[in-house]
Protein backbone atom coordinates (compact mmCIF):
# COMPACT_ATOMS: atom_id res chain seq x y z
CA UNK A 1 0.00 0.00 0.00
CA UNK A 2 1.37 3.36 -1.03
CA UNK A 3 1.03 6.62 0.86
CA UNK A 4 1.91 10.07 -0.50
CA UNK A 5 4.25 12.25 1.55
CA UNK A 6 3.20 15.90 1.06
CA UNK A 7 6.53 17.57 1.91
CA UNK A 8 8.87 14.97 0.40
CA UNK A 9 6.51 15.02 -2.62
CA UNK A 10 6.78 11.31 -3.26
CA UNK A 11 4.87 8.16 -2.39
CA UNK A 12 6.31 5.34 -0.31
CA UNK A 13 5.22 1.88 0.76
CA UNK A 14 3.48 2.33 4.10
CA UNK A 15 4.70 -1.01 5.49
CA UNK A 16 8.32 -0.20 4.67
CA UNK A 17 8.05 3.04 6.64
CA UNK A 18 6.29 1.33 9.54
CA UNK A 19 8.98 -1.37 9.59
CA UNK A 20 11.76 1.21 9.68
CA UNK A 21 10.04 3.10 12.50
CA UNK A 22 9.57 -0.06 14.51
CA UNK A 23 13.13 -1.30 14.14
CA UNK A 24 14.76 2.04 14.92
CA UNK A 25 12.35 2.66 17.83
CA UNK A 26 13.32 -0.65 19.41
CA UNK A 27 17.01 0.24 19.22
CA UNK A 28 16.22 3.68 20.60
CA UNK A 29 14.63 2.28 23.75
CA UNK A 30 17.21 -0.45 24.14
CA UNK A 31 20.34 1.67 23.88
CA UNK A 32 19.12 5.15 24.74
CA UNK A 33 20.20 6.49 21.38
CA UNK A 34 17.80 8.50 19.24
CA UNK A 35 18.41 6.27 16.26
CA UNK A 36 18.98 9.23 13.94
CA UNK A 37 22.35 7.91 12.78
CA UNK A 38 20.49 4.86 11.44
CA UNK A 39 17.23 6.47 10.36
CA UNK A 40 18.66 9.36 8.34
CA UNK A 41 20.73 7.15 5.97
CA UNK A 42 17.83 4.65 5.71
CA UNK A 43 15.31 7.34 4.72
CA UNK A 44 17.71 8.74 2.12
CA UNK A 45 18.23 5.20 0.86
CA UNK A 46 14.49 4.71 0.18
CA UNK A 47 14.45 7.95 -1.82
CA UNK A 48 13.46 10.66 0.66
CA UNK A 49 15.33 13.91 -0.15
CA UNK A 50 18.21 14.34 2.37
CA UNK A 51 16.93 17.66 3.73
CA UNK A 52 13.47 16.16 4.38
CA UNK A 53 15.04 13.04 5.93
CA UNK A 54 17.04 15.15 8.40
CA UNK A 55 14.15 17.49 9.23
CA UNK A 56 11.60 14.71 9.63
CA UNK A 57 13.66 12.37 11.75
CA UNK A 58 14.30 15.17 14.25
CA UNK A 59 10.52 15.23 14.88
CA UNK A 60 10.41 11.47 15.06
CA UNK A 61 13.25 11.42 17.60
CA UNK A 62 11.30 13.89 19.78
CA UNK A 63 8.39 11.45 19.90
CA UNK A 64 10.33 8.30 20.58
CA UNK A 65 12.60 9.95 23.15
CA UNK A 66 9.56 11.40 25.02
CA UNK A 67 8.16 7.90 25.12
CA UNK A 68 11.50 6.56 26.34
CA UNK A 69 12.18 9.28 28.89
CA UNK A 70 8.71 8.88 30.48
CA UNK A 71 9.29 5.15 30.87
CA UNK A 72 12.65 5.86 32.53
CA UNK A 73 11.12 8.54 34.78
CA UNK A 74 8.65 6.01 36.17
CA UNK A 75 11.54 3.71 36.97
CA UNK A 76 13.41 6.62 38.54
CA UNK A 77 16.37 6.36 36.22
CA UNK A 78 16.57 10.01 35.09
CA UNK A 79 19.01 12.49 36.64
CA UNK A 80 17.20 15.80 36.08
CA UNK A 81 20.03 18.03 37.31
CA UNK A 82 22.48 16.31 34.98
CA UNK A 83 19.94 16.28 32.12
CA UNK A 84 19.27 19.99 32.60
CA UNK A 85 22.98 20.84 32.34
CA UNK A 86 23.34 18.66 29.24
CA UNK A 87 20.31 20.39 27.69
CA UNK A 88 21.63 23.91 28.32
CA UNK A 89 24.92 22.90 26.72
CA UNK A 90 23.00 21.29 23.86
CA UNK A 91 21.02 24.45 23.08
CA UNK A 92 24.22 26.52 22.92
CA UNK A 93 25.98 23.90 20.81
CA UNK A 94 23.17 23.47 18.31
CA UNK A 95 23.11 27.25 17.83
CA UNK A 96 26.79 27.14 16.85
CA UNK A 97 26.10 24.01 14.75
CA UNK A 98 23.43 25.74 12.65
CA UNK A 99 25.93 28.52 11.90
CA UNK A 100 28.70 26.03 11.01
CA UNK A 101 26.22 24.14 8.80
CA UNK A 102 25.42 27.24 6.74
CA UNK A 103 29.16 27.96 6.33
CA UNK A 104 29.83 24.43 5.07
CA UNK A 105 26.82 24.53 2.78
CA UNK A 106 28.17 27.63 1.06
CA UNK A 107 31.55 25.96 0.58
CA UNK A 108 29.77 23.10 -1.28
CA UNK A 109 31.21 20.22 0.73
CA UNK A 110 28.49 19.63 3.30
CA UNK A 111 27.90 16.02 2.18
CA UNK A 112 31.57 15.15 2.49
CA UNK A 113 31.82 16.84 5.89
CA UNK A 114 28.79 14.93 7.16
CA UNK A 115 30.17 11.61 5.90
CA UNK A 116 33.64 12.23 7.32
CA UNK A 117 32.09 13.39 10.59
CA UNK A 118 30.04 10.20 10.85
CA UNK A 119 33.03 7.99 10.06
CA UNK A 120 35.26 9.80 12.53
CA UNK A 121 32.85 10.02 15.46
CA UNK A 122 31.14 6.67 14.98
CA UNK A 123 34.50 4.96 14.41
CA UNK A 124 36.18 6.43 17.48
CA UNK A 125 33.18 6.00 19.79
CA UNK A 126 32.33 2.50 18.51
CA UNK A 127 35.94 1.32 18.64
CA UNK A 128 36.46 2.65 22.14
CA UNK A 129 33.23 1.12 23.44
CA UNK A 130 34.04 -2.22 21.91
CA UNK A 131 37.57 -2.44 23.30
CA UNK A 132 36.31 -1.35 26.72
CA UNK A 133 33.26 -3.59 27.02
CA UNK A 134 34.25 -6.69 25.06
CA UNK A 135 36.77 -8.09 27.60
CA UNK A 136 34.14 -7.75 30.34
CA UNK A 137 31.65 -9.76 28.34
CA UNK A 138 34.13 -12.42 27.27
CA UNK A 139 35.45 -13.00 30.79
CA UNK A 140 31.92 -12.99 32.23
CA UNK A 141 32.88 -10.55 34.93
CA UNK A 142 30.03 -9.37 37.15
CA UNK A 143 28.40 -6.12 36.06
CA UNK A 144 30.03 -2.95 37.31
CA UNK A 145 33.61 -4.16 37.51
CA UNK A 146 34.15 -3.37 33.84
CA UNK A 147 33.46 0.31 34.57
CA UNK A 148 37.08 1.22 35.14
CA UNK A 149 36.34 4.93 35.07
CA UNK A 150 34.06 4.66 38.08
CA UNK A 151 34.76 4.22 41.70
CA UNK A 152 36.44 6.04 44.56
CA UNK A 153 39.97 7.26 44.62
CA UNK A 154 40.16 7.98 40.93
CA UNK A 155 41.11 11.62 40.57
CA UNK A 156 41.82 13.22 37.20
CA UNK A 157 42.03 16.78 35.86
CA UNK A 158 38.24 16.72 35.58
CA UNK A 159 37.85 16.74 39.33
CA UNK A 160 39.90 19.91 39.58
CA UNK A 161 37.39 21.95 37.59
CA UNK A 162 35.44 24.69 39.41
CA UNK A 163 31.62 25.03 39.90
CA UNK A 164 31.24 21.61 41.47
CA UNK A 165 27.74 20.30 41.99
CA UNK A 166 26.35 17.21 43.69
CA UNK A 167 24.35 15.13 41.19
CA UNK A 168 22.53 12.93 43.69
CA UNK A 169 20.91 10.54 41.27
CA UNK A 170 24.22 9.81 39.55
CA UNK A 171 26.08 9.77 42.87
CA UNK A 172 28.59 12.20 41.42
CA UNK A 173 30.23 15.37 42.72
CA UNK A 174 31.69 17.02 39.62
CA UNK A 175 31.93 20.40 37.96
CA UNK A 176 28.84 21.53 35.99
CA UNK A 177 31.28 22.46 33.20
CA UNK A 178 31.59 18.77 32.29
CA UNK A 179 27.92 18.07 31.42
CA UNK A 180 27.67 21.54 29.87
CA UNK A 181 30.67 20.77 27.66
CA UNK A 182 29.40 17.33 26.65
CA UNK A 183 25.95 18.77 25.91
CA UNK A 184 27.53 21.54 23.85
CA UNK A 185 29.60 19.15 21.73
CA UNK A 186 26.57 16.93 21.15
CA UNK A 187 24.50 20.00 20.23
CA UNK A 188 27.01 20.96 17.53
CA UNK A 189 26.74 17.45 16.07
CA UNK A 190 22.93 17.46 16.24
CA UNK A 191 22.78 20.54 14.05
CA UNK A 192 25.57 19.64 11.62
CA UNK A 193 24.98 15.92 11.19
CA UNK A 194 21.23 15.53 11.72
CA UNK A 195 21.46 13.02 14.56
CA UNK A 196 20.13 12.90 18.11
CA UNK A 197 23.66 12.57 19.47
CA UNK A 198 22.99 9.70 21.85
CA UNK A 199 25.72 7.58 20.32
CA UNK A 200 28.26 10.16 21.49
CA UNK A 201 26.57 11.28 24.68
CA UNK A 202 25.96 7.83 26.20
CA UNK A 203 29.63 6.77 26.08
CA UNK A 204 30.74 10.23 27.24
CA UNK A 205 28.47 10.00 30.26
CA UNK A 206 29.63 6.47 31.10
CA UNK A 207 33.35 6.84 30.53
CA UNK A 208 34.01 10.56 31.01
CA UNK A 209 31.60 11.36 33.82
CA UNK A 210 31.44 7.86 35.27
CA UNK A 211 27.65 7.84 35.59
CA UNK A 212 25.88 4.53 36.40
CA UNK A 213 24.72 2.90 33.13
CA UNK A 214 21.09 2.59 34.20
CA UNK A 215 20.78 6.35 34.81
CA UNK A 216 22.70 7.29 31.66
CA UNK A 217 20.08 6.18 29.17
CA UNK A 218 17.09 7.97 30.69
CA UNK A 219 19.14 11.12 31.24
CA UNK A 220 20.49 11.20 27.69
CA UNK A 221 16.93 10.73 26.38
CA UNK A 222 15.89 13.78 28.40
CA UNK A 223 18.55 15.91 26.70
CA UNK A 224 17.78 14.44 23.26
CA UNK A 225 14.08 15.31 23.68
CA UNK A 226 14.69 19.00 24.23
CA UNK A 227 17.60 19.53 21.87
CA UNK A 228 15.94 17.72 18.92
CA UNK A 229 12.66 19.58 19.60
CA UNK A 230 14.62 22.81 19.20
CA UNK A 231 16.26 21.49 16.02
CA UNK A 232 12.90 20.33 14.59
CA UNK A 233 11.44 23.79 15.14
CA UNK A 234 14.41 25.42 13.39
CA UNK A 235 14.14 22.96 10.49
CA UNK A 236 10.42 23.71 10.06
CA UNK A 237 10.94 27.46 10.09
CA UNK A 238 14.12 27.72 8.01
CA UNK A 239 13.83 24.84 5.53
CA UNK A 240 10.18 23.70 5.66
CA UNK A 241 11.67 20.23 5.55
CA UNK A 242 9.57 18.43 8.17
CA UNK A 243 7.19 15.91 6.62
CA UNK A 244 4.44 15.45 9.18
CA UNK A 245 2.90 12.43 7.43
CA UNK A 246 6.24 10.61 7.34
CA UNK A 247 7.07 11.62 10.92
CA UNK A 248 3.71 10.41 12.25
CA UNK A 249 3.92 7.10 10.39
CA UNK A 250 7.38 6.46 11.83
CA UNK A 251 6.18 7.51 15.27
CA UNK A 252 3.09 5.34 15.20
CA UNK A 253 5.21 2.23 15.59
CA UNK A 254 8.38 3.77 17.05
CA UNK A 255 6.70 4.96 20.26
CA UNK A 256 5.48 1.44 20.95
CA UNK A 257 8.70 -0.33 20.03
CA UNK A 258 10.69 2.18 22.11
CA UNK A 259 8.67 1.05 25.15
CA UNK A 260 9.48 -2.55 24.35
CA UNK A 261 13.14 -1.59 24.01
CA UNK A 262 13.14 0.14 27.41
CA UNK A 263 11.66 -2.95 29.08
CA UNK A 264 14.22 -5.17 27.39
CA UNK A 265 17.11 -2.90 28.39
CA UNK A 266 16.49 -3.54 32.10
CA UNK A 267 16.67 -7.28 31.52
CA UNK A 268 19.94 -7.30 29.61
CA UNK A 269 23.32 -6.79 31.25
CA UNK A 270 24.91 -3.39 30.62
CA UNK A 271 28.03 -4.83 28.96
CA UNK A 272 26.03 -6.82 26.43
CA UNK A 273 24.10 -3.67 25.53
CA UNK A 274 27.32 -1.72 25.08
CA UNK A 275 28.95 -4.40 22.94
CA UNK A 276 25.87 -4.59 20.72
CA UNK A 277 25.69 -0.80 20.41
CA UNK A 278 29.42 -0.64 19.65
CA UNK A 279 29.12 -3.27 16.91
CA UNK A 280 26.17 -1.44 15.37
CA UNK A 281 27.96 1.92 15.47
CA UNK A 282 31.09 0.41 13.91
CA UNK A 283 29.03 -1.24 11.17
CA UNK A 284 27.49 2.09 10.17
CA UNK A 285 30.90 3.80 10.30
CA UNK A 286 32.44 1.08 8.15
CA UNK A 287 29.64 1.28 5.60
CA UNK A 288 30.05 5.07 5.31
CA UNK A 289 33.83 4.79 5.10
CA UNK A 290 33.54 2.26 2.29
CA UNK A 291 31.14 4.57 0.44
CA UNK A 292 33.79 7.28 0.57
CA UNK A 293 36.65 5.09 -0.62
CA UNK A 294 35.13 2.60 -3.10
CA UNK A 295 34.90 4.01 -6.64
CA UNK A 296 31.21 4.92 -6.98
CA UNK A 297 29.01 3.07 -9.47
CA UNK A 298 27.42 6.35 -10.52
CA UNK A 299 29.73 9.37 -10.52
CA UNK A 300 26.94 11.87 -11.03
CA UNK A 301 24.29 13.04 -8.60
CA UNK A 302 21.32 15.27 -9.30
CA UNK A 303 19.72 17.79 -6.99
CA UNK A 304 16.67 19.60 -8.21
CA UNK A 305 15.65 23.16 -7.59
CA UNK A 306 18.97 24.15 -6.03
CA UNK A 307 21.59 26.53 -7.30
CA UNK A 308 21.24 30.04 -8.62
CA UNK B 1 12.17 32.07 -27.64
CA UNK B 2 12.70 30.55 -31.08
CA UNK B 3 10.68 27.60 -29.95
CA UNK B 4 7.76 29.75 -28.94
CA UNK B 5 7.87 31.67 -32.21
CA UNK B 6 7.79 28.43 -34.12
CA UNK B 7 4.96 27.19 -31.98
CA UNK B 8 3.06 30.44 -32.42
CA UNK B 9 3.46 30.10 -36.19
CA UNK B 10 2.14 26.56 -36.10
CA UNK B 11 -0.79 27.75 -34.07
CA UNK B 12 -1.37 30.58 -36.52
CA UNK B 13 -1.50 28.01 -39.31
CA UNK B 14 -4.02 26.05 -37.29
CA UNK B 15 -6.07 29.19 -36.70
CA UNK B 16 -6.12 29.91 -40.41
CA UNK B 17 -7.37 26.43 -41.12
CA UNK B 18 -10.04 26.89 -38.47
CA UNK B 19 -11.14 30.17 -40.02
CA UNK B 20 -11.66 28.33 -43.27
CA UNK B 21 -14.01 25.98 -41.48
CA UNK B 22 -11.99 22.80 -41.52
CA UNK B 23 -10.05 22.19 -38.32
CA UNK B 24 -7.06 19.96 -39.13
CA UNK B 25 -6.39 18.97 -35.51
CA UNK B 26 -8.29 18.89 -32.26
CA UNK B 27 -6.96 17.27 -29.11
CA UNK B 28 -7.89 17.14 -25.45
CA UNK B 29 -7.11 15.27 -22.24
CA UNK B 30 -9.44 13.01 -20.30
CA UNK B 31 -8.63 15.23 -17.31
CA UNK B 32 -6.97 18.63 -16.98
CA UNK B 33 -6.09 18.06 -13.37
CA UNK B 34 -4.01 15.31 -11.83
CA UNK B 35 -4.94 15.39 -8.16
CA UNK B 36 -2.24 14.13 -5.83
CA UNK B 37 -4.07 12.81 -2.79
CA UNK B 38 -2.74 10.85 0.17
CA UNK B 39 -3.11 7.57 -1.72
CA UNK B 40 -1.47 8.81 -4.94
CA UNK B 41 0.80 6.25 -6.58
CA UNK B 42 1.02 7.53 -10.15
CA UNK B 43 -1.70 7.87 -12.74
CA UNK B 44 -2.52 7.70 -16.45
CA UNK B 45 -4.16 10.50 -18.41
CA UNK B 46 -5.74 9.83 -21.79
CA UNK B 47 -4.90 12.19 -24.64
CA UNK B 48 -7.35 11.92 -27.52
CA UNK B 49 -8.12 13.89 -30.63
CA UNK B 50 -9.03 13.93 -34.27
CA UNK B 51 -7.48 15.06 -37.52
CA UNK B 52 -9.16 16.06 -40.78
CA UNK B 53 -7.34 13.38 -42.69
CA UNK B 54 -4.24 11.24 -42.86
CA UNK B 55 -1.11 12.43 -41.10
CA UNK B 56 1.25 11.66 -38.26
CA UNK B 57 0.93 12.80 -34.68
CA UNK B 58 3.76 13.61 -32.29
CA UNK B 59 2.96 14.36 -28.65
CA UNK B 60 5.41 16.07 -26.27
CA UNK B 61 4.71 16.39 -22.53
CA UNK B 62 6.86 18.88 -20.60
CA UNK B 63 6.83 19.45 -16.85
CA UNK B 64 7.59 22.85 -15.31
CA UNK B 65 11.28 23.66 -15.66
CA UNK B 66 13.61 24.38 -12.79
CA UNK B 67 17.32 24.65 -12.13
CA UNK B 68 18.89 21.22 -11.85
CA UNK B 69 22.32 20.91 -10.26
CA UNK B 70 24.33 17.90 -11.33
CA UNK B 71 27.56 17.05 -9.52
CA UNK B 72 30.36 14.72 -10.52
CA UNK B 73 32.55 12.87 -8.06
CA UNK B 74 36.28 12.72 -8.49
CA UNK B 75 39.06 11.08 -6.54
CA UNK B 76 40.89 13.31 -4.09
CA UNK B 77 43.45 11.30 -2.12
CA UNK B 78 41.74 8.13 -0.92
CA UNK B 79 38.17 9.43 -0.99
CA UNK B 80 35.63 10.21 -3.69
CA UNK B 81 34.11 13.65 -3.34
CA UNK B 82 32.05 16.01 -5.50
CA UNK B 83 34.59 17.87 -7.60
CA UNK B 84 32.63 19.44 -10.48
CA UNK B 85 29.12 20.71 -10.88
CA UNK B 86 26.94 22.04 -13.67
CA UNK B 87 23.60 23.81 -13.26
CA UNK B 88 21.14 23.16 -16.05
CA UNK B 89 18.71 25.99 -16.51
CA UNK B 90 15.26 25.53 -18.08
CA UNK B 91 15.44 21.74 -18.17
CA UNK B 92 11.90 20.33 -18.03
CA UNK B 93 11.27 18.47 -14.78
CA UNK B 94 9.33 15.86 -16.76
CA UNK B 95 9.58 14.93 -20.44
CA UNK B 96 7.85 12.30 -22.59
CA UNK B 97 7.35 11.86 -26.33
CA UNK B 98 4.79 9.70 -28.08
CA UNK B 99 4.15 9.41 -31.79
CA UNK B 100 2.19 7.43 -34.34
CA UNK B 101 5.35 6.20 -36.12
CA UNK B 102 9.10 6.42 -35.44
CA UNK B 103 9.93 10.13 -35.60
CA UNK B 104 12.48 9.93 -38.43
CA UNK B 105 9.90 8.30 -40.72
CA UNK B 106 7.71 11.39 -40.94
CA UNK B 107 9.55 14.40 -39.55
CA UNK B 108 12.76 16.07 -40.77
CA UNK B 109 15.49 16.61 -38.20
CA UNK B 110 15.25 20.40 -38.53
CA UNK B 111 11.65 20.39 -37.33
CA UNK B 112 12.34 17.86 -34.57
CA UNK B 113 15.05 20.06 -33.15
CA UNK B 114 13.04 23.26 -33.67
CA UNK B 115 10.12 21.89 -31.67
CA UNK B 116 12.42 19.89 -29.34
CA UNK B 117 10.70 16.61 -30.10
CA UNK B 118 12.73 13.68 -28.81
CA UNK B 119 15.13 13.65 -25.89
CA UNK B 120 18.21 14.24 -28.07
CA UNK B 121 16.60 17.40 -29.40
CA UNK B 122 15.89 18.79 -25.97
CA UNK B 123 17.77 22.02 -25.48
CA UNK B 124 19.12 22.03 -21.94
CA UNK B 125 21.07 25.20 -21.27
CA UNK B 126 23.87 25.39 -18.74
CA UNK B 127 24.35 28.38 -16.52
CA UNK B 128 26.90 30.70 -18.09
CA UNK B 129 29.50 30.54 -15.33
CA UNK B 130 30.69 26.97 -15.90
CA UNK B 131 34.44 26.59 -16.34
CA UNK B 132 34.18 23.13 -17.92
CA UNK B 133 35.00 22.26 -21.51
CA UNK B 134 32.02 21.77 -23.88
CA UNK B 135 32.79 18.03 -24.16
CA UNK B 136 32.62 17.72 -20.39
CA UNK B 137 29.32 19.60 -20.28
CA UNK B 138 28.04 17.07 -22.84
CA UNK B 139 28.99 14.29 -20.40
CA UNK B 140 27.02 16.07 -17.70
CA UNK B 141 24.03 16.37 -20.04
CA UNK B 142 24.15 12.64 -20.78
CA UNK B 143 24.33 11.86 -17.07
CA UNK B 144 21.47 14.26 -16.40
CA UNK B 145 19.20 12.49 -18.90
CA UNK B 146 20.24 9.11 -17.48
CA UNK B 147 19.48 10.11 -13.88
CA UNK B 148 16.15 11.64 -14.90
CA UNK B 149 15.31 8.43 -16.76
CA UNK B 150 16.26 6.34 -13.73
CA UNK B 151 13.76 8.27 -11.61
CA UNK B 152 11.03 7.75 -14.26
CA UNK B 153 10.75 11.46 -15.03
CA UNK B 154 12.24 11.21 -18.51
CA UNK B 155 11.60 8.43 -20.98
CA UNK B 156 14.16 7.92 -23.72
CA UNK B 157 11.77 5.66 -25.58
CA UNK B 158 8.82 6.62 -27.68
CA UNK B 159 5.23 6.14 -26.54
CA UNK B 160 2.65 4.96 -29.03
CA UNK B 161 -0.08 7.15 -30.50
CA UNK B 162 -2.79 4.86 -31.87
CA UNK B 163 -4.92 5.86 -34.83
CA UNK B 164 -8.42 4.63 -35.48
CA UNK B 165 -9.76 4.92 -39.03
CA UNK B 166 -7.07 7.48 -39.88
CA UNK B 167 -8.95 10.25 -38.08
CA UNK B 168 -9.19 9.54 -34.38
CA UNK B 169 -6.09 9.12 -32.27
CA UNK B 170 -5.37 8.40 -28.63
CA UNK B 171 -2.42 7.82 -26.30
CA UNK B 172 -1.99 7.13 -22.61
CA UNK B 173 0.29 9.52 -20.74
CA UNK B 174 1.79 8.03 -17.61
CA UNK B 175 2.74 10.13 -14.58
CA UNK B 176 4.75 8.30 -11.88
CA UNK B 177 4.24 8.79 -8.14
CA UNK B 178 7.23 11.14 -7.81
CA UNK B 179 5.91 13.50 -10.51
CA UNK B 180 6.72 17.15 -9.72
CA UNK B 181 3.71 19.42 -9.18
CA UNK B 182 2.96 22.39 -11.43
CA UNK B 183 1.55 23.27 -14.83
CA UNK B 184 2.42 20.81 -17.59
CA UNK B 185 2.12 21.50 -21.31
CA UNK B 186 1.01 18.72 -23.63
CA UNK B 187 2.00 19.70 -27.17
CA UNK B 188 0.33 17.88 -30.05
CA UNK B 189 1.82 18.21 -33.57
CA UNK B 190 0.20 17.09 -36.80
CA UNK B 191 2.82 16.26 -39.47
CA UNK B 192 2.01 15.99 -43.17
CA UNK B 193 4.51 15.65 -45.99
CA UNK B 194 7.43 16.36 -43.69
CA UNK B 195 5.94 19.56 -42.31
CA UNK B 196 3.95 20.64 -39.26
CA UNK B 197 0.42 21.23 -40.53
CA UNK B 198 -1.13 22.02 -37.19
CA UNK B 199 -0.34 22.08 -33.52
CA UNK B 200 -2.23 22.31 -30.30
CA UNK B 201 -1.18 22.87 -26.70
CA UNK B 202 -3.25 21.42 -23.89
CA UNK B 203 -2.31 22.50 -20.35
CA UNK B 204 -2.41 19.96 -17.54
CA UNK B 205 -2.31 20.92 -13.91
CA UNK B 206 -0.69 18.53 -11.44
CA UNK B 207 -1.20 19.52 -7.84
CA UNK B 208 -1.71 18.19 -4.34
CA UNK B 209 -5.36 18.03 -3.28
CA UNK B 210 -7.07 17.51 0.05
CA UNK B 211 -5.22 16.60 3.24
CA UNK B 212 -1.76 16.44 1.67
CA UNK B 213 -2.27 19.88 0.04
CA UNK B 214 -3.43 21.30 3.37
CA UNK B 215 -0.31 19.95 5.09
CA UNK B 216 1.91 21.36 2.36
CA UNK B 217 0.28 24.82 2.64
CA UNK B 218 0.45 24.71 6.43
CA UNK B 219 4.17 23.85 6.36
CA UNK B 220 4.97 26.68 3.97
CA UNK B 221 2.62 29.45 5.12
CA UNK B 222 2.65 28.99 8.89
CA UNK B 223 6.08 27.42 9.36
CA UNK B 224 6.66 28.24 13.07
CA UNK B 225 3.19 26.98 14.03
CA UNK B 226 3.67 23.90 11.86
CA UNK B 227 6.94 23.17 13.68
CA UNK B 228 5.28 23.56 17.08
CA UNK B 229 2.34 21.36 16.08
CA UNK B 230 4.76 18.71 14.76
CA UNK B 231 6.70 18.67 18.02
CA UNK B 232 3.54 18.58 20.15
CA UNK B 233 2.04 15.77 18.06
CA UNK B 234 5.29 13.81 18.31
CA UNK B 235 5.60 14.41 22.06
CA UNK B 236 1.97 13.45 22.72
CA UNK B 237 2.34 10.31 20.62
CA UNK B 238 5.28 9.36 22.83
CA UNK B 239 3.30 10.26 25.95
CA UNK B 240 0.23 8.24 24.93
CA UNK B 241 2.38 5.22 24.11
CA UNK B 242 4.17 5.41 27.44
CA UNK B 243 0.83 5.55 29.31
CA UNK B 244 -0.70 2.77 27.26
CA UNK B 245 2.33 0.63 27.93
CA UNK B 246 2.26 1.21 31.66
CA UNK B 247 -1.31 -0.10 31.89
CA UNK B 248 -0.81 -3.25 29.88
Amino acid sequence: MQVYLPIAEMSVNIFLVLGLGGAVGLLSGLFGVGGGFLMTPLLIFIGVPPAVAVGTQSVQIVGSSVSGVLAHMRRGTVDFAMGGMLTIGGFLGSGLGVWVFSLLKRSGHIDLTISLGYVLFLGVVGGFMLTESLPGVLKKRPAGVALAARGPGRHTWMHGLPFKFRFRKSKLYVSVLLPLGIGFLVGVLVATMGVGGGFLMVPAMIYLLGMPTQVVIGTSLLQITFVTANTALLQSVINQSVDLVLALLLLLVAVVSTQIGVKLSSKVRGEYLRVALAVMILAVALRLALDLVIPPHELFTLSTGAGE
Amino acid sequence: MKRFLALAMALLLAGEARAQGNVPLVADLSSHLVAITTGFSGTDVLLFGATDGAGDIAVVVRGPSQNEVIRRKGRVGPVWINTDEVTFRDAPSYYRVASSRPLDEFAPQTLLSRYQIGIDNLRINTLADTTLEPEEVADFRKAFVRLKTDSNLYDQGLGAVNFMSNRLFRTELHFPSNVPTGTYLVEVYLFRDGDVTSAEIVPLNISQIGASADIFDFAHNLAPLYGLVSILLAASAGWVASIAFRRT
